[in-house]
């Protein structure tokens, strides 16, 4: 726990009365009141789709809440005003780096802190303030680059220092929120964050920390506010508390971990050989889960696209069960590999297609589907239907097959997608070859995250081989058999997940090369 | 042909053709700059021209000044602007349906207007246009009216108000990252339609110098196409004024110089051209000049995204 | 919902245009009611709508399969002019241009000829788009110019009428491919059949085919197409050739059923209006017959009401601009009403 600084005085920074907001019917936060003390950090808790980004949001004026008010610093905050939110002092690290690219660091901090009907910039003198900030947080940031130029590390850095130099309205008397701060950085950037926030707190910030990772959020904070379903649940002292209760707290019950039975794995499925750039070696046996673990922007997203057939490596090739497939996604399918892609919305399914045309997306040209260039409308609707039912898949009551896809919730969406790349070939019911899983419970809420897991492993010991490409430790300590690190497009060798230490895949993900003779 | 037209090149009055031509491409130009700089396609400036055209003309035969005149196409052009603000930044429509349909509206308006006005007449009724700045010691420039004094103005103060102040950089910000702007207490929203007015109140301004400074009457059909060509530029151009007035001035060159070709009857390769063939020539040169550049492009990130408040 | 839009976007658009009427000093029940008269209201006037209707389903269709693609084709004027001289080109009097051959070879080659003329005209600035990103709608727009040139150029040349006394226009198409009239002693012909054919096949290419479900599918989302293995440029391809086609298809269905020959004024804007009418259409090949035949109405009586009383035909125009911004208008509260009640589809995401 990051220990609070000494000037933590009685009143406390920021209190939230009651706060309400309902998005149509969904009710996104449910009467949450919260109080953030001087020089504290509050961590802020909950599975995807709880509450938290709606209530910081709140805070920060980009919505307006329905019911209950804010105070700042003994004052009410106007509400639905970024503006409003910057002059009380709040500042806002967002989870999506709100950074234009094209633009150098000193203009994106630059902007909104002069007047817009003044004639002139006071860039020099903005220079120098920005400066002074980098140093005084011990944030080194290069005024002139450009944000297109920087790494993901040093963007964070560029968001971060953004954050407090605009709210610098009154010295000292100031708030961040960090949302979700740590997902695209390595454990080691993590730290120096953490570091970083440590800066701040002696200099007399108060923070409000989002996550939902238990881990750091015990790590970082001293209260953590459990948000589950909209409401706060709890708010627990982090000293005395641990990850099984918080996680009992996010979930309401608990959580059983997923079942499998134990299968020994079999023949080769699926080699790669010096695939890449970084030259790439894996190979892929039936019945067994292998997981890709990495920071985000690490090569993952080239070696999905190469094993879903979309692009050909510039370098080695790929060989599944034996034969070197073309980049052509049609190939793939018919061979037997089930695809999850990681952005379902842009890229799993047509959004204003109904349910029963996105089913048959990647097989309506199969003879089962359709002949002659005509589509078997009613085989293409029985299989959807046969989808839809096998994996539960909700939210096609009131308008049926014809639903378009779009409406479905995240959940239901990824269910569908599993769906179809697991149930494969209409005619017959042949499990796939082999599963490529990028990211495919990210955005879910647990128990979708937990029916996905289950169909994985199912299938799995159908005799399908699965690579799973994660930025979730968890998921792939929970379901995994064997994990490797990638980092910059190489790959450390798969080991078993049980012989993984955190020190070493911390230096994996950094870069470091791992010594396996101390593997313990 | 060659001496020719080195000869050409070297006379004055083709000079003073070719900046007065420019005149209303530049005008345009930054006007298309300004909306998509902040992240807005504003395919309603082939009518806003006309608009702008037929508002200016008329106000100057109703007896009002020149200037006033230009104030009128101005605010004309500004409010199908602030139209087409509202249809595509507060309703978030589709940008490229709502630029058409302004084009289509204010040209079938002032058509329309027009011949309400004027229901019998056979040849256009006629103002007074600018006189040239006769009074100006630089050549080819006091060969010119007020308006292109006015534009070639402009570029460098466009480009001073988007780099170097607080405005500036909240519109080139809006257009590359809106939910950036709005993070800093922008309101993304207004600052895209006082782009879209302003820009679109230059692409008025546009259209007013055709009927009070190169003619001196409203005509069908006067626009012809600059607008599109105008949006092309600003392609060329990547989105930076210099560079916008560098490409109309290059345009306005080429355009003079087929004019010339095309008036002293001159064969090209001992070949003579149909007249259609010169004529063709400047918009084929913009669709030339839009492939060229279109590999390097560096468009501003948000052109074309609706931005919803919140939504990230 | 989605179906009363068109609908409250024309009343707005007469409510809006009726001020414009008054502004000319005619009287605004008198003047819509010579409007409706006009267009619809006698075998006549429905023969002269249906007729102006004719090529207008043509390049809405054009236009709709088009805007399904996100390929922007505002070049249907352009395609259409190219359609017709290609028509003439090959179909028209021996000795001015054209072949001789029997009719029941030229009529099919000739209508080839026009669909290929329009479809090639629209590869062009398609893979300019595809390959080098460069936006259609202004490649497409400065063609319609070029082209319109073009046929200037050969109405002063090689494919002028010997026998029109200077006036430009084009040789004549023989006897034989024309199009046969509908209806007696009116303009209408069988190009209104070919065209209701047309919208058919394209309704059910788009519904029912491999084909139009890939076009549909890569319109709606190119990245999800492509990930399902659609091969999206080669869609992309297919889409533009077809839009084209339909509107080179148009102007050689004017010229062989209602001109005889290509004149430069032989289409007052067909292409921009087939824009507004895929719009009301919500892009769909049976709507676009309906608003094709109510664009045309219009303008019809527009014509004829404005020969009555003193409106200026531009009234025509300003109506169909009008619908195209309120049927966008429409459209969306439409839409958003219907988003915003299912599930959780309308509700930002917290992530």
């Amino acid at each position: 726990m990051i220990p609070d600084s000494a000037a933590a005085a009685a009143a406390p920074v920021l209190r939230l009365h009651a706060i309400t907001k309902r998005f149509g019917s969904l009710l996104a936060n449910d009467a949450i009141s919260l109080e953030l003390a001087r020089g504290e950090v509050l961590g802020l808790l909950g599975e995807n789709g709880a509450g938290k980004s709606t209530l910081v949001s709140i805070l920060f004026g980009h919505y307006v809440a329905d019911a209950g008010h804010i105070e700042a610093f003994g004052e009410p905050l106007p509400p639905g005003n970024p503006g409003a939110a910057l002059a009380a002092g709040i500042g806002m690290v967002h989870q999506h780096f709100t950074l234009a690219d094209n633009l150098s660091v000193l203009d994106n901090v630059m902007l909104g802190t002069e007047p817009l009907w003044r004639p002139f910039s006071r860039r020099a003198a903005a220079r120098v303030k920005l400066l002074e900030a980098a140093t005084r947080f011990g944030l080194q940031v290069n005024p002139d680059a450009l944000i297109r130029d920087l790494s993901v590390g040093e963007r964070q850095r560029v968001e971060i220092l953004k954050a407090l130099v605009s709210s610098d309205k009154r010295q000292g008397a100031k708030i961040l929120i960090l949302d979700e701060p740590t997902a695209v950085l390595t454990p080691a950037e993590a730290e120096s964050l953490f570091d970083t926030l440590q800066q701040l707190i002696d200099q007399g910030l108060s923070v409000i920390f989002i996550s939902h990772k238990l881990d750091e959020v015990l790590r970082v904070s001293r209260r953590i506010a459990v948000l589950r379903g909209g409401r706060l649940v709890a708010t627990v002292a982090a000293a005395g508390s641990n990850k099984a209760e918080l996680a009992e707290l996010m979930v309401g019950r608990p959580i059983d971990a997923p079942t499998r039975s134990a299968r020994a794995p079999g023949e080769l499925t699926c080699r790669l050989r010096d695939v890449g750039a970084g030259g790439i070696n894996l190979d892929l046996h039936a019945g067994e889960i292998v997981a890709i673990a990495g920071v985000a922007g690490n090569g993952q997203q080239a070696l999905a696209e190469w094993l879903f057939g979309l692009q050909a490596p510039p370098r080695g090739q790929v060989e599944l069960r034996g034969r070197v497939l073309p980049a052509k996604p049609r190939e793939w399918v018919r061979a037997g590999v089930a695809r999850i892609p990681e952005d379902r919305h842009a890229v799993g399914v047509v959004g204003e297609l109904p349910v029963w045309e996105n089913a048959m997306l990647e097989r309506f040209d199969t003879p089962a589907l359709s002949r002659a260039g005509v589509l078997r409308r009613a085989a293409a609707q029985a299989h959807a239907r046969n989808v839809i039912e096998r994996f539960d898949v909700r939210g096609t009551q009131s308008q049926g097959l014809a639903t378009p896809t779009r409406a479905l919730s995240g959940g239901n969406m990824q269910k569908l997608i599993l769906g179809r790349a697991l149930m494969g070939n209409p005619e017959a019911d042949t499990p796939p070859l082999l599963i490529v899983a990028d990211q495919p419970t990210w955005g879910l809420d647990i128990g979708a995250v937990a029916y996905v897991h289950q169909q994985l492993l199912d299938a799995c010991t159908q005799g399908a081989a699965v690579l799973l490409i994660s930025e979730d430790l968890d998921e792939i300590f929970a379901i995994a058999d064997r994990m490797a690190v990638i980092h910059q497009g190489r790959l450390t060798p798969a080991r078993p997940v049980a012989q993984w230490t955190m020190p070493q895949i911390g230096l994996a993900m950094a870069g470091g090369a791992v010594d396996h003779h101390h593997a313990h | 042909m060659l001496a020719e037209t080195l000869d050409l090149l070297a006379s004055l009055p083709f000079w003073v053709a070719v900046l007065r031509i420019a005149t209303p491409l530049i005008l345009g130009t930054l006007g298309v700059l300004l909306c998509e700089r902040a992240g807005v396609l504003n395919l309603g400036i082939e009518g806003i021209m006309v608009a702008g055209a037929f508002a200016g003309w008329l106000t100057v035969y109703q007896g009002g000044g020149l200037w006033t005149g230009v104030l009128v196409a101005a605010l004309v052009g500004a409010l199908f602007g602030l139209l087409h603000g509202v249809l595509t930044v507060t309703l978030s429509l589709s940008q490229h349906v709502s630029g058409l349909g302004i084009t289509l509206f204010a040209t079938s308006l002032a058509s329309y207007a027009y011949r309400v006005s004027f229901p019998k007449v056979d040849s256009p009724p006629t103002i007074q246009p600018f006189a040239e700045m006769g009074w100006l010691p630089i050549p080819v420039l006091n060969a010119q009216t007020p308006l292109t004094l006015l534009a070639l103005l402009l570029v460098p103060v466009i480009g001073y108000v988007l780099y170097r102040t607080p405005l500036g950089l909240a519109l080139r910000t809006v257009g590359e990252n809106p939910a950036a702007a709005e993070g800093q207490g922008i309101d993304v929203a207004a600052v895209r339609l006082g782009a879209i007015a302003a820009g679109s109140a230059l692409m008025g301004v546009a259209g007013a110098f055709l009927t009070l400074a190169a003619f001196n009457a409203f005509y069908f059909n006067m626009v012809n196409g600059r607008g599109w060509v105008c949006v092309a530029l600003v392609v060329f151009a990547s989105w930076r004024p210099g560079k916008a007035l560098l490409g109309a001035l290059l345009f306005a060159l080429f355009d003079a110089l087929q004019l010339r070709l095309q008036q002293s009857g001159t064969d090209l390769f001992g070949v003579a051209l149909p007249y259609q063939v010169y004529l063709m020539l400047p918009y084929g040169l913009s669709i030339v000049a839009l492939v060229l550049v279109a590999r390097r492009a560096a468009y501003p990130q948000a052109l074309m995204k609706p931005y919803r408040k919140g939504e990230r | 919902m989605q179906l009363g839009a068109p609908f409250i976007a024309v009343a707005f658009t007469l409510l809006f245009t009726s001020v414009l009427v008054a502004w000319a000093g005619a009287p605004i029940g008198r003047a819509y009611a010579l409007l409706i008269e006009g267009g619809f209201g006698s075998r006549f006037a429905w023969s002269e709508t249906l007729t102006r209707a004719t090529p207008l389903i043509l390049t809405g269709l054009a236009a709709a399969v088009a805007f399904r693609a996100r390929l922007f084709n505002i070049g249907a004027e352009g395609q259409l002019y190219a359609g017709a001289l290609a028509a003439v080109a090959v179909g028209g009097l021996h000795g001015g241009s054209g072949f001789d051959a029997s009719p029941w070879l030229l009529f099919p080659l000739m209508m080839l000829s026009a669909a290929l003329a329009g479809a090639l005209l629209l590869l062009g600035p398609a893979l300019l788009k595809s390959r080098l990103g460069v936006d259609e709608v202004v490649t497409t727009l400065l063609l319609n110019f070029i082209v319109l040139l073009f046929v200037s150029m050969m109405l002063d040349g090689p494919m002028k009428d010997p026998t029109a006394m200077g006036w430009p226009q084009s040789v004549a198409l023989q006897d034989g491919v024309q199009l046969g009239k509908l209806v007696a002693r009116t303009r209408m012909h069988t190009g209104l059949l070919w065209a209701l054919a047309l919208a058919l096949a394209l309704w059910a290419l788009l519904k029912y085919t491999t084909t139009g479900f890939a076009i549909r599918a890569v319109g709606a989302n190119a990245r999800a197409a492509a990930f399902a293995g659609m091969p999206v440029a080669w869609v992309n391809v297919k889409v533009a050739l077809l839009s084209g086609a339909l509107a080179g298809l148009a102007g050689a269905i004017e010229v062989a059923g209602r001109t005889g020959y290509v004149t430069l004024d032989m289409s007052p804007g067909y292409g921009y209006s087939g824009i507004v009418i895929a719009m009301l259409a919500a892009l769909n090949p049976l709507g676009v017959v309906a608003a094709s035949v109510f664009v045309a109405g219009i303008l019809v009586g527009a014509d004829s009401m404005s020969r009555a009383v003193n409106v200026p035909t531009y009234i025509a125009d300003v109506i169909v601009a009008v619908s195209l911004l309120s049927m966008l208008v429409a459209t969306m509260a439409a839409q958003y009403r219907v988003v915003f009640r299912v599930g959780s589809g309308g509700v930002p995401h917290a992530r």
